[in-house]
């Protein structure tokens, strides 16, 4: 009922209702209380249009299969195409729906008005066979060209064991190797103009710098880029299929897999977005806990940042330092959680564990010895007039290029954006810290590092409060639905005990539902869309991540510039392609 | 010295010196390490300095491959120049007043054609290799080549115009009053920028720009030909090392010790400064050297011949 009200007078909705007429809409509520409106195919690129003006930012796109659903909403078909728009300015978000039969999934491309939705359509084509009418390139984006099927239908198969035994014969290897062949007609970019015939350089999927496994297939002249188109997809695992597998607690380990370098911040994602279905309030101590290791998290994954940039651009020292400091960072998170790079730590309602005694003194050497090493790295690197001639003025771009393509977190930051979710939309407690939220102006690669830089300063402050009010009390919730359960009071009466051996062996049971919940993580945007179809595993797991969005702008940066500036660009986007392909 | 004598100490100088090339692989990857709070290799003999050892062991028992599509004769040809070319350089370096292969009365000369020499083994090793990287490096070395060479022969002549000789051992007898790094300081300056450009060696190591070309000129070279390539770096950085001590800094002049031991010495710290640089200094872009070469280093070292010109003319009027 509270939904229905939110509806009723949300401005955004009421404009779309007296613009396009109420019955062109079907509302749908759902736990996280963002608008979402079921929408005709016919009518989404005017509603999209209308609505681009308020909401500059397509913060995600993507398919979904409801044919197996047994609480399909009202509006819903075979599959449905979900915009997830976000207004800035007025931190609104509105979520759309169309929904399309299997007979002829067909959809119009929203790439006029969105440019960042090529990629995201071309997964919707690639993972469950919609078609976008009017897309230029629908191609495979994350599964190899012979794929055969559509992955994250439900009727494809999870798992090998439910496959036809794997075979590869002459024919089929020769059919594979040729399906490799670097055509550049099917890559967009010409073999030569009337005076110059171009060179190709296949810059990856392995090379010193590009960070993982990403691919980009370089037309030169000379060492001038005169085209770059990237190719991803080599470090896909199909994270949201196995989320159909999992149960909603096991799930959690997956995720920390998802941003390797940001560990518990993609824990913080998706538990947040399982506690907005279960409605489950988490206590405070949990919530000063997940924000120190969130933060920690922040501080790790941006010193890898800014080491590689350092080296990127040839200094071969900073790197060194910046891993020592990880390296004793990360003997805390060891001490707390038992892991390291990925903790697997927090919990449907809580984290796994109270903090171990002593956690106090290992966080404060660590807060204290910090600032001056930093002092001293931006000496060494930040300063370094050869490294600005590197960066400074090296792919730039502007606020509005960047909410076009969906640029988030210090990316966006750096052109001017006074955006931070933590701030501005404060979840799990943010609201009770004081930080600052650092800024660029140029937008351009030196830019993009100082925001970052500045951002582990922010991050010590946080921590600092979190160690002086650290909360007393329970790390994990009382609710029912709080994984693993509470163990006290098991062998004293049945019906805990009964509870406890349900969610223990089957797992939860989440009301149905869809939430997503977006924070910041280290990168920018990261959010998990679930639903709930009422039982122990998620029907969909969307994950959206800022690293996607931020490798389909490379082109847009990169055209004219050298190689060497390129790799400069790569650097300091700060991307993982763990979290581009999921 | 009788031509006996002569070939027997030229051995001597090449085992030295190669020793010497082998022994600072080792060297520069422990001190890197203690600049960068590690500890570099240290397991192997006392302190780790058998690396060395265990390093050429493996090279030299790798797979000895020439890729089908490289132009094989060029290709094996390529590494040995470098190295010949090095070392032929090593010929006329006065390690003391006695301790001389060759004291050629253009010493000089001799050496900066031997280092123009084995640029020639980066660009054929970047061309043979018929690979896209090893192209781009090739290139890249072409165009250093051609900026720097100019002025490290040009930042020399101060030298040579306060001695009036182009012989090495002269040039070393020159300075006993005055080592050269100071009247000549312009010179050291840019002949050390130089030099680090022609034994491509971080920040200039452009040819080979790991991050960027993965490892640019030898993508395709691997086993004892990498290793050749290596040597020949090192070999390089030992006799820039050897001419700055030589040219600026008095050779083997130096009070109380042996004047062998002072040369060492001299060598040693100039080795230690050389990659004192590569820990500290990020790499340029390759237009951003060549502007450097062009607008900066080359009216530098105009600017100095013309002062040096200039004093001497008047030294000698007065």
């Amino acid at each position: 009922m509270q939904q229905a009200q939110a509806m009723s007078t949300n401005p955004t909705v009421d404009d779309l209702f007296s613009r396009f007429g109420a019955p062109a809409f079907v509302p749908q509520p759902t736990p996280d209380l963002t608008p979402t409106l079921w929408v005709d195919a016919n009518q989404i690129l005017d509603v999209l249009a209308h609505l681009k003006p308020r909401f500059p930012m397509l913060l995600d796109l993507f398919g979904m299969d409801e044919r197996l659903r047994e609480h399909k909403p009202a509006g819903a078909a075979d599959f449905t195409v979900i915009y997830h728009l976000l207004n800035i300015a007025d931190r609104e978000e509105i979520r759309l729906k169309v929904a399309v039969s299997s007979d002829d999934p067909c959809v119009p491309s929203a790439v006029r008005i969105w440019p960042n939705a090529n990629w995201y359509e071309r997964e919707a084509w690639d993972m469950y066979g919609i078609t976008f009418s009017g897309h230029p390139n629908l191609r495979r984006i994350l599964l190899p060209p012979t794929w055969e099927g559509h992955a994250l239908r439900k009727d494809h198969p999870a798992r090998a064991t439910e496959m036809e035994p794997f075979s590869l014969d002459a024919q089929k290897q020769d059919a594979e190797q040729e399906a490799l062949r670097f055509k550049p007609e099917e890559w967009g970019m010409a073999r030569a103009t009337a005076d110059t015939e171009f060179m190709f350089l296949n810059l990856g999927p392995n090379h010193p710098s590009v960070h993982g496994v990403f691919r980009i297939a370089l037309q030169l002249d000379g060492e001038v880029v005169v085209d770059a188109v990237p190719d991803i997809g080599y470090h896909h695992r199909g994270a949201e299929k196995m989320a159909e597998r999992q149960t909603w607690h096991s799930f959690i380990p997956y995720t920390d897999r998802i941003d390797y370098l940001g560990g518990v911040m993609n824990n913080l994602a998706y538990v947040m977005a399982v506690e907005t279905l279960a409605d489950i309030k988490v206590p405070d101590r949990a919530k000063v806990i997940r924000i120190m290791l969130a933060e920690f998290f922040r501080i790790s994954s941006h010193l890898v940042f800014y080491g590689t940039f350092a080296q990127d651009v040839g200094q071969m020292s900073p790197v060194f330092y910046m891993f020592a400091d990880r390296e004793r960072l990360f003997g805390i998170i060891e001490a707390i959680t038992g892991g390291r790079m990925h903790p697997a730590w927090f919990r449907i309602g809580g984290v796994a564990q109270d903090l171990p005694r002593g956690w106090d003194r290992l966080v404060r050497e660590f807060i204290d010895s910090m600032p001056a090493r930093l002092d001293h790295y931006q000496v060494m690197a930040m300063d370094n007039s050869i490294l600005k001639q590197r960066t400074v003025d090296i792919g730039s771009y502007s606020t509005k290029e960047a909410l076009e393509w969906g640029i988030t977190g210090p990316s966006l930051r750096a052109t001017g954006m006074d955006f931070d979710l933590r701030r501005d939309r404060p979840y799990g407690g943010y609201d009770q810290f004081e930080f600052e939220v650092p800024l660029g102006h140029k937008g351009d690669s030196y830019d993009r590092a100082v925001v970052r830089v500045e951002e582990i300063r922010q991050s010590l402050r946080i921590i600092r409060q979190c160690l002086d009010n650290m909360p007393e009390g329970p790390y994990k919730s009382e609710h029912r639905l709080t994984t693993p359960p509470p163990k006290e009071g098991t062998l004293q009466n049945i019906e805990t005990l009964i509870h406890h051996f349900l969610n223990v062996s089957w797992g939860p049971v989440i009301p149905v539902g869809e939430a997503s919940f977006p924070i910041e993580a280290t990168k920018g945007i990261n959010n998990y869309h679930l639903v709930s179809d009422g039982g122990t595993t998620s029907y969909r797991t969307r994950i959206r991540t800022p690293s996607f969005p931020a490798l389909q702008q490379i082109p847009l940066i990169s055209r004219g510039l050298m190689i060497p500036d390129l790799i400069a660009i790569i650097a300091s986007i700060d991307f993982v392609m763990a979290d581009v392909d999921r | 010295m009788s031509e006996l004598d002569t070939i027997g100490f030229g051995l001597v100088i090449i085992a030295a010196a190669v020793g010497g090339a082998a022994f600072l692989t080792w060297f520069e990857r422990r001190l890197l390490g203690v600049w960068q709070d590690r500890y570099g290799p240290n397991r192997l003999g006392p302190f780790g300095v058998l690396q060395v050892l265990a390093d050429m062991i493996k090279l030299l028992t790798k797979h000895d491959w020439v890729p089908p599509f490289a132009d094989r004769a060029v290709f094996i040809f390529a590494p040995t120049a470098i190295v010949v070319a090095m070392l032929l350089g090593f010929a006329v370096v006065p390690f003391g007043p006695e301790l001389y292969i060759l004291d050629l009365n253009i010493g000089l000369l001799f050496f900066l054609g031997m280092t123009s020499l084995a640029v020639y083994s980066v660009l054929l090793g970047g061309l043979a290799s018929n690979n896209k990287y090893a192209l781009l490096g090739g290139l890249r070395s072409a165009a250093q080549m051609v900026s720097y060479e100019v002025f490290m022969g040009l930042s020399l002549m101060g030298v040579v115009m306060l001695t009036g000789s182009f012989s090495l051992r002269a040039i070393v007898e020159a300075q006993r009053d005055l080592w050269f790094c100071i009247p000549q300081f312009l010179g050291l300056f840019t002949f050390l920028i130089a030099g680090i450009a022609e034994s491509h060696r971080l920040p200039f190591d452009l040819p080979e720009a790991e991050h960027e070309l993965t490892a640019g000129f030898h993508t395709e070279y691997g086993g004892m030909k990498f290793a050749m390539f290596m040597l020949g770096e090192y070999l390089g950085l030992l006799l820039i090392s050897c001419m700055i001590a030589t040219l600026f800094f008095g050779g083997w002049l130096g009070p109380w010790l042996p004047p062998v031991v002072w040369f060492g010495l001299k060598v040693f710290i100039l080795i230690c400064f050389f990659i004192l640089l590569r820990a500290a200094i990020p790499r340029p872009r390759y237009d951003q050297l060549m502007a450097l070469g062009w607008k900066v280093m080359l009216p530098l070292t105009l600017l100095n011949l013309l002062l040096t010109g200039a004093i001497a003319l008047l030294m000698e009027g007065a």
